[in-house]
């Protein structure tokens, strides 16, 4: 599938998306649909589909202990051994996958080959490393800010993040204040979206499964920061709502806006599309053999529940072969 | 065709084609692929399909169903590795791998970047084995399998040479290896493997080493060496061949006994065994440490590899050396003792000369020669004199499996700066868990394929060049096999004048023997400094 | 190996973080929407009831409009409002929106409360002395 196709089509579907959520609510009236019945379809869709992908890969043993070693292994007592980057120990390696899942260790390495004449350099390349942690703090951040529409009382910890989240007190376009999230995240988004649109080798292995999750954050992002800066919803309302879908309550109050059902319909795509799709790194990469195994086969054995025997060449079957040639070198024999 | 000068094939063309990657047929380019594996190498194995094949043939002579046959195989992996499914699933293309691959480097063909070399295989697993794929195909990145695909995941296959360079940078540490290995075992159920793996694994299934040399001829080689050392240094060094009762197994690549670069660095080993009177025999039936098996399947691995210990049972051994090589090491570092363990036939490996436990090594009990060598001049047990190598200006080529399959990185510099007074490192980004590939890995390193040999081995040979145009170095010390007999003809086509030496050879240079006459050459025969014919 | 214990705690781990707000909620009923108060006796005065611009506008807008208020009165030196309607107001937090509510505790509070909305009025503003407050 061409480039241009791969592009358009996900931001398309985007679009489509946007639309029949517009249109669903504000000429069909479906608001008990978009607002309830998706949103709780998407969230089951959401937690069945990512233990599914849980069980999938854990009903898959480790047959062998692959880790990709990144430093000075655990050797003779005087070598200092480097314990984070090639770990002997179950904790080493926990360590190991904290720095990998918290500070995406592995991106840091990243470098730019480049090619003058015939000299190769390799030069710093953090870029993608400082959007993906730009990108995945911000949405975490900005899942957590959202808990104060879902909890009743608001936690200190919630009102906290969103404070801090809106330290600067920049005002856009009027109140409410800027969310330094809402930025970063909507940047680091429009930058991963950039580069693959930008860099021909990063145009051509990307494919609609990496242009529509872009696009659909993207909206979701959009959508949300017009409605808290441009385009205001009843915010009680939301509340409303969201406790009554936690409760298991559900009911539908006046006048909450079309703008929040697109962007709750978005949202509720992405829960859905999820477990389907590389998004499920965020749990696959916890089962990473090559990160979270220690590297210690040597001193302590792995076992693979699925070892057989195999058809080996005996002893006995080379030296039946090659006696003669063994005893006219003398070399010893175990038949004479 | 040889291959073109190199200052024509490092201008390099990064920009993908017009067309995308599913639309743009792979085309199988001669120099850049190995013969196909001839019919008997697959018989001597009982692998299936052996038959009279050649790549250039339209028609591969496949069986029937081979379709069939790929994806059941292909879903009995995914259910019986972790990390097979978690490398097919959660590929997030970010492409930080892309530049990272030795051969997309030198090569410029997009398909060599190691997330398109996965992808490959992932757009027939998800066209098969995923319901997106089943439902949406393109859209869903998935593609049939059709022969021209079978064709372009051999091609990339057997341009892949499982260095894990790749997954040092990935995110998720998918590894291309991995990916290379399962796929390498699918088209060997269909008897598509290259002569050059196929070749070696027969020879090491009967003679017991990849060479195909026979009990006699090894035990001639090994004579050739004592004398050649007698000549040299004045001792006759002693060796045994299937001694029972010795403390140790030695095992060793057996291109050392053949590759002339090897030659001398297995020379090395002799020298140091003598001087502090090891009490160690080398094994005709286990004369292969390396294991082309690994390049074939994982099964086939096994089978080669199971003679060590089931040698080391029979010899009465209490533990087990092994010598300079890579991947040997990255099996026996990271399989043995999976597919044989327990091993509580040997001992827990200890020196006898130093007393050091190998804490290491504890559970399989066997050492590498690095360890045990840097052990020995740590405690001061050998005597050296390192001006013996001081015509030589050396820098380290850490090998891939040792550095990113083991982490052995301090023990050959720890015994380099023993040996020799000059020694320097290579840019970091080429060194260490960093580490260029030779370009010519798992099984790649024939003659028929030097285009992609030489341009794989770009990114080493340029890091080469950069401290032989900065030091003056001259010398480029190893642990591999593989290396000595690839890299030096990287060498003369990349960085002409350096020359490409066993870390034991540097070790058996400057290693002072008890009772030695007073040596005028190095272990090559060529003078020592200060001793050339004036 | 399969690890299944560390996969079993995943998936606990997971459950625990994806459901959080149900469980955190659990056993408690949805708390009732809040509403706002305007029985003021000011408001209670007053012939007709309305705001400085309709209540709809009011309800999603007036933080938007708080904020101009403040720009135009302390950065601009304006201190007339004219609103939609042609009605002229005294551009003031204190003396001319909580003059009506004059119970912050009843009427900001409730929905502030509720959406943890902390606006920053009364990082400046002395906060109004209600009955009952100490």
């Amino acid at each position: 599938m061409s480039f241009g196709l791969s592009l358009w089509l996900s931001f398309f579907a985007v679009a489509v998306l946007v639309l029949v959520a517009l249109f669903g609510v504000e000429a069909a009236h479906l608001n008990y649909l978009f607002g309830v019945i998706i949103p709780y379809a998407a969230f089951a869709i959401f937690i069945v589909g990512i233990i599914y992908r849980f069980l999938k890969w854990a009903a898959r043993p480790v047959p062998f202990r692959i880790p990709t070693t990144a430093g000075q292994g655990k050797s003779l007592p005087w070598i200092k051994q480097n314990k984070i980057d090639n770990p002997s120990t179950a904790l080493g390696a926990f360590v190991r996958m904290i720095f990998e899942v918290l500070l995406f260790r592995s991106l840091f390495r990243n470098t730019r080959t480049e090619l003058r004449g015939p000299i190769l350099s390799y030069a710093s390349a953090k870029w993608l490393w400082i959007a993906a942690l730009a990108f995945h703090y911000s949405f975490l951040i900005i899942l957590i800010r959202h808990l104060r529409l879902f909890i009743e009382p608001v936690p200190f910890l919630v009102k906290t993040v969103e404070k801090l989240d809106s330290f600067f007190q920049i005002h856009l376009l009027g109140a409410p204040l800027l969310y330094i999230t809402n930025v970063a995240l909507l940047a680091a988004v429009t930058y991963l979206l950039l580069r693959r649109v930008v860099i021909p080798t990063l145009r051509y292995i990307s494919l609609p499964a990496d242009y529509f999750p872009l696009f659909l954050i993207l909206s979701i992002g959009i959508t949300g920061a017009l409605m808290r800066y441009f385009y205001k919803v009843n915010v009680v309302g939301i509340k409303e709502l969201a406790m009554g879908l936690i409760n298991f309550s559900p009911k539908i109050p006046e006048g909450i806006g079309v703008l929040f059902y697109i962007h709750l319909f978005l949202v509720s795509t992405l829960f859905a599309y999820f477990p389907f799709s590389k998004l499920t790194h965020m749990v696959g990469v916890f089962l990473s053999p090559t990160r979270n195994l220690a590297n210690n086969n040597r001193a302590v054995r792995h076992v693979n529940p699925w070892n057989y025997p195999v058809k080996v060449h005996t002893y006995e079957e080379y030296e039946d072969e090659f006696r003669e040639f063994m005893k006219d070198a003398g070399i010893p024999v175990e038949k004479e | 065709m040889a291959v073109q000068k190199p200052e024509e094939l490092s201008k390099i063309d990064y920009k993908p084609p017009k067309t995308s990657w599913m639309d743009t047929p792979a085309e199988l380019r001669k120099d850049m692929f190995c013969w196909g594996n001839k019919e008997k190498s697959l018989k001597t194995v009982g692998f299936p399909n052996a038959r009279a094949w050649s790549v250039a043939d339209e028609d591969w002579k496949l069986p029937e169903n081979w379709k069939e046959i790929f994806l059941e195989g292909l879903k009995e992996r995914l259910s019986k590795y972790r990390s097979f499914q978690l490398f097919m699933d959660i590929c997030v293309r970010c492409g930080a791998c892309a530049d990272k691959c030795h051969f997309f480097i030198g090569g410029g063909d997009p398909k060599n970047m190691p997330v398109l070399r996965a992808e490959l295989l992932r757009s027939i697993y998800r066209n098969y084995f995923t319901t997106s794929g089943k439902m949406l195909g393109k859209v869903a990145g998935a593609r049939e399998l059709t022969y021209n695909v079978l064709k372009e995941l051999w091609y990339y296959a057997y341009q892949c040479t499982e260095c894990r360079r790749c997954s040092l940078f990935c995110p998720y540490g998918i590894d291309t290896a991995e990916v290379t290995i399962l796929v390498r075992e699918l088209l060997n159920l269909l008897g598509l493997n290259i002569e050059w793996i196929a070749g070696p694994v027969a020879n090491c299934w009967r003679t017991g080493n990849h060479m195909g040399l026979l009990p006699h001829t090894l035990r001639d080689t090994v004579d050739s060496f004592q004398a050649d050392l007698e000549t040299i240094t004045g001792v006759k060094v002693d060796y045994s061949f299937n001694r029972k009762g010795a403390e140790i197994l030695f095992v060793n690549p057996s291109g050392e006994f053949f590759d002339p670069v090897g030659n001398i660095t297995f020379m090395g080993y002799m020298l140091l065994f003598h001087e502090i009177g090891l009490d160690v025999t080398l094994s005709t039936y286990v004369s292969e440490g390396g294991n082309f098996g690994f390049f074939t399947s994982n099964e086939m691995a096994k089978r080669l590899h199971s003679k060590v210990y089931a040698e080391a049972k029979r010899l009465k051994v209490k533990w087990i050396i092994g010598g300079e090589c890579g991947h040997m090491w990255r099996v026996w570092h990271q399989y043995h003792n999976t597919w044989y363990g327990p091993v509580d036939f040997l001992k827990e490996p200890v020196s006898p000369i130093t007393g050091t436990k190998f804490e290491n090594a504890k559970s399989n009990k066997i050492v590498h020669i690095c360890e045990f060598t840097a052990d020995l001049i740590k405690h001061g047990k050998i005597k050296l004199d390192p001006s013996r190598n001081d015509n030589y200006k050396v820098t380290l080529h850490d090998s891939c499996n040792v550095s990113r399959g083991m982490g052995m990185l301090e023990e050959p510099r720890d015994i380099i700066k023993s040996v020799c007074n000059n020694f320097y490192e290579m840019p970091p980004n080429t060194i260490r868990e960093n580490t260029f590939c030779c370009g010519s890995g798992s099984g790649l390193n024939a003659s028929e394929n030097m285009e992609l040999r030489m341009r794989g081995g770009l990114p080493r040979a340029n890091a080469v060049n950069y401290v032989r145009d900065k030091f003056g170095v001259n010398t480029l010390a190893n642990i591999c096999q593989i290396d000595r007999a690839a890299l030096q003809a990287l060498m003369n086509y990349w960085a002409p004048d350096v020359v490409v030496r066993g870390v034991h050879e540097l070790v058996g240079n400057a290693l002072v023997l008890k009772g030695e006459k007073e040596r005028t050459t190095d272990l090559r025969g060529e003078p020592l400094p200060g001793k050339e014919a004036k | 190996m399969y690890d299944g214990w560390k996969i079993i705690i995943g998936i606990i781990i997971f459950l625990g973080i994806a459901t959080f707000p149900i469980l955190y909620d659990l056993g408690k009923a949805a708390p009732p929407p809040p509403e706002p108060k305007i029985d003021t006796p000011e408001i209670k005065k007053m012939v007709e009831k309305k705001c400085v611009e309709p209540k709809s506008l009011m309800k999603i807008e007036h933080m938007v409009m708080l904020k101009d208020w403040r720009d135009w009165y302390v950065r601009e030196g304006r201190s007339i409002y004219i609103a939609a309607d042609g009605k002229q107001y005294n551009i003031s937090l204190s003396n001319t929106c909580m003059k009506c509510h004059s119970n912050k505790k009843d009427f900001c509070d409730k929905c502030h409360n509720y959406a943890a909305v902390v606006p920053y009025c009364w990082d400046c503003h002395i906060e109004p002395k209600e009955e009952g407050q100490l």
